[in-house]
């Protein structure tokens, strides 16, 4: 390992890093802006500069940056000398010229990268006199502000969007010391990543508009580790919250799994925990199909009688709840009454997932990912349905560039070196889907299949990988030669699919065509995405009973937990409930099944819960409650448990404060009773403790504080009560406590509830939490990867599809909408105007087919609704699909023949329904 | 055999075209080299001339050149190669590039097309400032002719070699001429310099091996190849070869552009060419090599024109191209005109540069308006410090861009001092 000596002392160093990388994950508090762990130095700012000695005798030294100064053994440096902290201090002096020093009034304030580094170099005084540049700022959308008069022009914001998230819409405009960072013209930002610019720009430039509304400080802000509970990839998150809101969602990195980002899904999409449409009390359903409220007690008693006196009581389950909740359902209803809340499809699905995962076969991690260099995605719409995936593939199709930077010598972190020597070269990428899919631009070849296509291709080139004789091999297409030998021949192929299409066939054939390739390339990987946070944990739980099936065996009550029947089986499947004399539904959220139920109870937002949540790699992670429930809101674990042992606290709260004086060792967090029967009932769940410590857990004799350390004192928000600081609740269910004091520092990465290190009040503080900069958590990474094994999957058996079975019918698609599709997020407020208006697209032919053309409005009469769909022709859509938006408008459509759609007269639908509703501005007067 | 190769066609009245070129034989290094002798022996002669960068840097070009992957080895990878004659000219104050590229046109595309051959190029670019729409016109006339008569294009003269050369117009900022910039700017891309390493000989043109060149520096290939390195040697006065286009702007008798020896002394430059400085005005001080370098005294008027010997002196050789201050000429005035240029010719990328030269201009411009304080000659020196050594900024720009002002500090100290003093420019209040 090389050794640099940095003022006297020495450092180890890594081959293949540079100098920052190494002084940062030393400990060494070294300032940087353009360098990002993730995205490699471009040498803007110059604020990372240091003396290097060209040799033993050299006592004066040379400025360099250390960014961009790689790894050499015995390379002489010195961070302290005068001429080294001299120019730092300069670069702050330099660039503060024409920062507005807006601090009190900046979002920023508090946690702002330009603050540190500023105290860091110990620029004080300002000798600059002249004036300051302004800019006119822009409206960029309901998720992101701007304010350009901010910018310290250090390039982070258009490399990670243009670069790192292939986003074609955020630009440097302008020259020397007028550069704007922008679009071309005030609009939306597109990209479905734009929200980690909120985290990229170390100044108050690009700032999260749904923090500005309930606007907070850092060290104000109540945080705890979460999981986003937006897709099935569950990236860690920091959700904060103040004054019962949640305030924000931030990055909270994880090294195999979202590193340092997230998608505008799962930041935004957590506003619905402040959505008007939460269900804030208990209520009763009277006739005229209204809620009278009901107390928590009454409710719960009229709940235990209908299940006393019923024949037969069923739990509905659901993916998108915790494991425990579902655990609590299925103990108060009977494992035999208890379905996890997925359609017949929908378990099939992910069990194969299951399968596939406990199985030999190399299922990668996010992380691992981009080290693929062939990717074939087999009809799944990663942008859309695990967006976090397609970032990590568009980081894999880079292979090529760091192979060729490796022939020539060039380091991989010397980000626009590599990209000039590779210009558009990049590995292999191809995309089988039905519809343009939002990775095409990467893409080495992209093939518009419809599903059973893609299903025949897939089969096609399993087939030619096993030929043993010539004459088999010959028999398949060209194309699918060409893919069989470009996956053959590539260092690590990686086949991805999921169940985006909802088609099982597609992935059955994922699984084929791997084992066929692995086969002959023992380095082949398969990633299948699932669908919800938690559907690979459901299928762990109990996959036996489908909501059908459990449905059929006529029970007096259901009890739904979280899970909105109709939007997942569809209205007709919806009828059947009514039919169900007793209908109990747990949830937050108003759905169709919400307004259905006899008796509603409402459930915590995971904001308010803790639960544990299994990903699409089977890894557990523990997300826990940033803030008390409101009133007699509380965790659904809590309810059904509740119910089931005669408890009869009324409220969440006074449970928590009453159950003993603050910790105890006697007391069982409820929570913990429910975990421990998981991981003694079953056993592949048997680690799930192991991914956070309990609520016993201390460090140095206290709790994990959720707020930042105590720096003055509380705030006045309850002086006009009385000006003594309140009690803090005190939680007797997690290891984390409501309050200031305790240690942070010392916390394991799963109870860490914000990054926080002296002189490092923004984000970027994470690295002193890593063993070497992008490296592991000091206190291990958090979560535990549940399923491993060595045997292979048999394959499966697809009944063939020859050419003459695929339909020539045209037949609907469904396509997911990052923003639109899961019913939960769609109902954070700033989501809506970015969810596209209900429409099909398809291409030429099969609109002549259909006799309508671009711009006509379709209709179709479901028993309850209408749906009526805007005609988008687009020949990049394969021949026969008609796709269209998964939203809640567009349930049922699925079941609709396509030749019953009515062509609706004078239709003036609007403008392009993929787009969002162009806002201007959102400044009001 | 003349002695002064470069201008030898040059009249100042008609541009020379193909025949006259020819005529004077043009075109017989190409004739001779081309197919028929090694590349490697050809970069060995150019090695040996001491051929050094014209274009501000004063690099070995064989060297430069040498830098280049050889075909078919690991890091030369597969595809194009190119070479770059770097004609942005936009120096203040150099105007040598215009007249070769305006009078003898075939000069440049001969020595790229020998360059090209040495270093197994296949297509040119000539990049070209904008505003030379002259020499735009002559080159595309050129270019046309030469490709007639088989010097460009497939298989020049009969041989395997094929060279394809294109005239580039720049959209036109002076950052295009630092060579990076210029590739990115080629590229379609914003015109910020890359950082080096890599250099533009393994990665340059998207990507690609690629070797940048001043015009002056490729006029020089034909000359060397036909008479040889030794006799290219034998014309430098000094430690320096071959000869150099040689200016000088200001109040001089006769402004103009002179081909002479490298290691001339300043003092004939000025004197014998130049014609002495105008009627009523003293000599105060030059800017050896362009405006991006540090500023000389008379007590210089006697150092050679070699890269060394104006090195040592504290200054640059440059472009060769002076720039003369007279004694009645306000210095500061002069180095705030200089500094405004810069500034707004930064590119914006790194912040000494970007914020440092505004920052810059602006005390400047405060001292000339009378509002200058004493505090701020301790700023400029700071902001001097700050930008003006290569490696504390991204590229070349900002630390050629201080060297007037740190200069000028030094030597013209008690004017600027007397800017602060007496709140305004001395040299507008008396009668000038
Ligand atoms: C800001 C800046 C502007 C430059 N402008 C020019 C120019 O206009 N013409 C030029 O030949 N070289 C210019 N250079 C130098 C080039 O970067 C490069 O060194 C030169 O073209 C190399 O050619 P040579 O080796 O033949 O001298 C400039 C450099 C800098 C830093
Ligand atoms: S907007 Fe932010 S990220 Fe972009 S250049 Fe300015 S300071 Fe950097
Ligand atoms: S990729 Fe999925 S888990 Fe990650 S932030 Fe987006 S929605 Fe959440
Ligand atoms: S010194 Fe920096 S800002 Fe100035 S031109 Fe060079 S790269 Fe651009
Ligand atoms: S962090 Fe090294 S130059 Fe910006």
């Amino acid at each position: 390992m090389p050794v640099l000596i940095v003022d006297g002392k020495e450092l180890p160093g890594k081959a293949g890093t540079n100098v920052l990388e190494a002084l940062l994950s030393a400990g060494v508090d070294m300032p940087y802006f353009c360098w990002h762990p993730a995205m490699g130095s471009v040498g803007a700012c110059r604020q990372c500069a240091l003396l290097q000695y060209a040799n033993d005798e050299d006592s004066h030294g040379k400025i360099v940056m250390s960014c961009m100064t790689p790894v050499t053994d015995g390379a002489r440096f010195s961070v302290s000398a005068d001429r080294a902290s001299g120019f730092r201090r300069a670069v702050i002096e330099n660039l503060m010229l024409n920062h507005p020093h807006d601090c009190p009034v900046c979002e920023e304030g508090g946690e702002c990268h330009l603050q540190d580094m500023t105290v860091m170099v110990g620029h004080r005084d300002r000798r600059y006199q002249g004036r300051k540049t302004t800019f006119k700022n822009q409206y960029l959308g309901p998720f992101i502000g701007h304010e350009m008069n901010r910018c310290i022009t250090c390039y982070r914001c258009v490399r990670f969007y243009q670069d790192y998230a292939g986003g074609n819409d955020l630009n440097a405009f302008g020259s020397r010391d007028r550069i704007f960072f922008g679009r071309a013209e005030s609009g939306v930002l597109e990209n479905e990543f734009a929200g980690n610019l909120v985290e990229v720009c170390p100044t108050g430039v690009f700032t999260d508009k749904t923090l500005a509304k309930n606007y907070t400080r850092k060290w104000d802000l109540q945080s705890s580790p979460t999981i986003c509970q937006g897709c099935s990839i569950g990236c860690n998150t920091y959700t904060s919250e103040r004054y019962g809101q949640l305030c924000r969602v931030h990055n909270r990195y994880h090294q195999d799994i979202n590193g340092y980002f997230l998608c505008d899904r799962g930041r935004f999409g957590a506003q619905h925990v402040n959505s008007p449409a939460r269900i804030p009390q208990p209520g009763i359903r009277n006739e005229e199909g209204k809620y009278d409220p009901l107390s928590l007690d009454d409710a719960k008693a009229k709940v235990r009688d209908f299940i006393q006196h019923s024949s037969r009581t069923i739990g509905i389950g659901s993916p998108r709840a915790s494991l425990e909740a579902n655990q609590a359902l299925r103990q108060l209803v009977g494992a035999g009454n208890y379905s996890n809340g997925m359609s017949r499809n929908e378990q099939v699905m992910h069990q194969i997932i299951l399968d596939v995962l406990a199985s030999g076969m190399k299922t990668p991690t996010l992380a691992e990912v981009a080290e693929f260099d062939a990717i074939l995605v087999l009809g799944e719409d990663a942008t859309n349905h695990a967006p976090l995936l397609a970032l990590s593939i568009r980081q894999a199709v880079r292979n090529r560039s760091k192979e060729m930077a490796g022939d020539t010598d060039i380091a991989e972190w010397h980000d626009a070196a590599v990209r000039e020597l590779a210009q558009d070269a990049l590995s292999p990428l191809v995309i089988a889907t039905p519809m343009p899919d939002r990775l095409d631009d990467v893409a080495s070849q992209s093939l518009r299949l419809a599903p059973e296509e893609i299903v025949a291709l897939s089969t096609e080139v399993s087939m030619y990988l096993s030929a043993g004789s010539e004459s088999t091999a010959s028999q398949a297409s060209s194309v699918a030669q060409g893919l069989a030998e470009l996956l053959r021949d590539a260092r690590r192929p990686l086949i991805v699919s999921g169940t985006s299409l909802g088609d099982i066939n597609i992935m059955r054939a994922t699984v084929n065509l791997s084992l066929a390739l692995q086969a002959v390339n023992p380095e082949a990987g398969i990633l299948l995405a699932a669908d919800e946070c938690n559907s690979v944990g459901m299928a762990m739980l109990d996959n036996r009973l489908s909501v059908e099936e459990l449905v059929d065996r006529t029970p007096e009550t259901m009890i739904v937990l979280e899970n909105d029947l109709e939007s997942r089986l569809g209205a007709e499947f919806a009828k059947k409930m009514s039919a169900v004399r007793h209908l109990v539904v747990l949830d937050y959220l108003d759905n169709a099944t919400v307004s259905v139920a006899n008796i509603l109870l409402p459930a915590a937002s995971f904001a308010e819960a803790e639960g544990t949540f299994i990903n699409f790699e089977g890894r557990a992670q523990r997300n826990l409650a940033v803030f008390l429930p409101q009133g007699s809101i509380a965790p659904s674990y809590y309810l059904l448990s509740t119910l089931n042992d005669d408890c009869l606290n009324d409220s969440f709260n006074d449970s928590l404060n009453n159950s003993t004086e603050s910790v105890s060792s006697s007391h069982q967090a409820r929570v913990q009773t429910i975990i421990e029967s998981i991981r003694d009932e079953f056993s592949p769940l048997k680690r799930i403790d192991e991914c956070a410590p309990d609520a016993d857990f201390l460090v140095l004799g206290s709790k994990i504080p959720r707020m930042t350390h105590r720096a003055s004192g509380r705030t006045a928000m309850q002086a006009e009560v009385s000006v003594h600081e309140p009690k803090q609740p005190v939680d007797t269910e997690s290891a984390l406590a409501f309050t200031m004091e305790g240690n942070q520092q010392q916390a394991p990465a799963s109870l860490r509830s914000y990054v926080w290190s002296p002189g490092w009040n923004s984000n970027q503080s994470i690295y002193k939490f890593q063993t070497e900069v992008g490296g592991a958590d000091t206190m291990g990474n958090p979560g535990v990867r549940l399923l491993q094994g060595d045997a292979m999957p048999a394959p499966f058996t697809i009944a063939p599809t020859t050419a003459a079975q695929i339909s020539t019918g045209p037949r609907f698609v469904a396509q997911h909408h990052i923003f639109g599709s899961d019913p939960v997020s769609s109902q954070a407020q700033e989501l809506s105007t970015r969810i596209p208006t209900p429409y099909v697209r398809m291409n030429t032919e099969t609109a002549t087919t259909l006799g309508v053309s671009g711009g006509d409005g379709l209709a179709c009469q479901l028993p309850h609704k209408r749906i009526e769909l805007s005609v988008i022709l687009d020949d990049d859509v394969a021949a026969h699909c008609l796709v269209y938006p998964k939203l809640v408008q567009t349930i049922g459509l699925a079941d609709v023949a396509p030749g019953d759609l009515q062509r609706i007269a004078g239709w003036q639908g609007p403008k392009d329904p993929l787009k969002p509703n162009l806002i201007l501005t959102d400044r009001t007067g | 055999m003349s002695d002064l190769p470069l201008t030898k066609n040059i009249n100042g009245k008609t541009p020379t075209d193909l025949t006259q070129y020819e005529a004077t034989g043009g075109y017989v290094a190409t004739r001779q080299a081309v197919g028929a002798m090694d590349p490697d022996a050809l970069l060995e002669i150019i090695k040996d001339s001491n051929l050094r960068g014209r274009g501000g840097a004063g690099f070995p070009t064989g060297m430069k050149w040498s830098f280049v992957p050889k075909p078919g080895s690991r890091a030369a990878g597969e595809g194009h190669r190119y070479l770059v004659a770097n004609a942005d000219e936009m120096e203040p104050g150099t105007f040598k590039d215009r007249l070769l590229m305006e009078q003898d046109p075939h000069q440049l595309i001969e020595g790229m097309i020998l360059a090209a051959y040495t270093i197994s190029a296949d297509i040119g670019y000539i990049f070209i400032r904008h505003e030379y729409h002259v020499a735009i016109a002559r080159l595309r006339e050129a270019l046309a002719a030469a490709e007639a008569s088989n010097y460009l294009g497939a298989h020049i003269c009969g041989s395997d070699f094929s060279f394809r050369l294109h005239v580039h117009v720049s959209a036109g900022r002076y950052i295009c001429g630092e060579e990076t910039a210029l590739l990115n700017a080629l590229e379609g891309k914003r015109a910020i310099p890359r950082a080096k390493p890599p250099f533009p000989q393994v990665s340059g043109l998207w990507g690609r091996p690629t070797i940048v060149n001043n015009v002056e520096t490729l006029c020089n290939i034909p000359h060397i190849v036909a008479h040889g390195a030794d006799w290219f040697r034998s014309l430098g006065r000094g430690k320096d070869s071959g000869t150099k286009l040689f200016g000088a702007s200001g109040r001089v008798a006769r402004p103009g552009c002179w081909e002479l020896p490298m290691g001339t002394p300043i003092r004939e430059i000025l004197e014998e060419q130049a014609g002495g400085m105008a009627a009523g005005y003293q000599l105060k001080g030059f800017l050896p090599g362009g405006a991006s370098t540090d500023f000389l005294l008379p007590e210089h008027l006697d150092l050679p024109m070699d890269y060394e010997p104006v090195m040592q002196a504290g200054s640059r050789m440059g472009t060769g191209t002076m720039i003369i201050l007279d004694d009645r000429s306000c210095p500061l005035g002069m180095i705030a005109n200089l500094e405004k240029f810069f500034a707004r010719e930064s590119c914006g990328f790194c912040t000494p540069c970007r914020e440092g030269l505004a920052w810059v201009q602006q005390i400047l411009d405060s001292m000339e308006a009378g509002a200058g304080r004493p505090e701020d000659l301790r700023l400029l020196e700071d902001q001097a410090e700050f930008i003006g050594a290569i490696g504390n900024t991204h590229c070349a720009h900002a630390p050629g861009a201080i060297e007037p002002l740190a200069s000028g500090l030094k030597y013209f100290a008690d004017d600027f001092k007397a800017h602060i003093d007496g709140k305004g420019c001395p040299y507008k209040q008396g009668a000038n």
